[in-house]
């Protein structure tokens, strides 16, 4: 299945996802034959459930419920930063890139992460007495002061939708 | 319910059974190393199901590793490898 995308379509992807992820001081995976593997998931995950979801998850198929591992997925920065890769090594961490580290598959933290939410969310809000709320960028951890999230985050460019409150 | 996996011919070492995803990089990995090493396994892409069965499958993986995750290489019904692990895997096979 799928057989039949044209290779110009993950190559046109591929370059765009290097430069993106090069711009914002990300690296993919150097094996560019794997890498386009997942390139190729990607567009394919895009096509069937109109959003880019990781291709080594299951997707439920509703995007409310799979917005955390809409790639870039929210684990993506833990996953670096203990592993030196993301769950499916699409994105490597320098050391990773220099063969300092090296690249193995990584358990998923998705499961994880979301009973801690879960826990967090049972707990009593505490109630804020800044001017304005800060929002986080699930993505890429930016942060800005304002009533509502930004439509587009201006550092990594995800949307409105994947951030969270977080003051 | 009973889900339909394709089969790879080759040795026999037991019921070898391969639960991955089309679109994921590791999973193909997976399957890249059982065929090199020549073992018999069936497989099933479950993000290719629909519906009822894809329900059924999942579930099914759930029962094998909780976080149904994937690849999950499940091995005579006993043991279960949950990643591309080359070195575990190759030493349950061999
Ligand atoms: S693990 Fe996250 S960052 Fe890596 S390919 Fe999957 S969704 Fe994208």
């Amino acid at each position: 299945m799928y057989e039949d995308m044209p290779e110009d379509r993950i190559n046109k992807f591929y370059e765009k996802l290097k430069k993106d992820a090069e711009a914002g001081g990300y690296q993919l995976n150097p094996d560019t034959n794997f890498t386009k593997k997942l390139v190729k998931g990607l567009l394919v995950n895009q096509d069937r459930y109109s959003y880019q979801a990781c291709p080594c998850r299951i997707s439920s198929g509703v995007k409310d419920e799979d917005l955390d591992i809409i790639c870039p997925c929210d684990y993506r920065d833990s996953d670096l930063e203990e592993y030196g890769t993301c769950y499916c090594a699409l994105y490597v961490s320098q050391d990773v890139l220099n063969g300092k580290k090296e690249l193995v598959s990584i358990p998923d933290r998705r499961l994880t992460e979301k009973e801690k939410i879960k826990q967090k969310e049972s707990k009593i809000e505490i109630t804020s007495s800044l001017k304005y709320p800060i929002w986080r960028c699930k993505v890429c951890g930016y942060l800005c002061a304002r009533d509502g999230p930004p439509e587009i985050c201006p550092i990594c460019k995800a949307k409105k939708d994947r951030f969270e409150k977080f003051l | 319910m009973e889900l339909i996996f394709e089969l790879v011919k080759g040795k026999n070492k037991g019921d070898i059974k391969l639960y991955a995803l089309s679109t994921c990089a590791w999973c193909e990995k997976t399957k890249d190393l059982l065929k090199e090493l020549g073992i018999e396994f069936k497989f099933i892409y479950v993000d290719l199901l629909q519906g009822d069965t894809k329900q059924y499958a999942i579930d099914e993986v759930r029962k094998y590793n909780k976080n149904c995750s994937f690849p999950t290489l499940v091995i005579n019904n006993d043991k279960t490898i949950v990643g591309f692990k080359a070195t575990e895997i190759k030493e349950a096979l061999s």
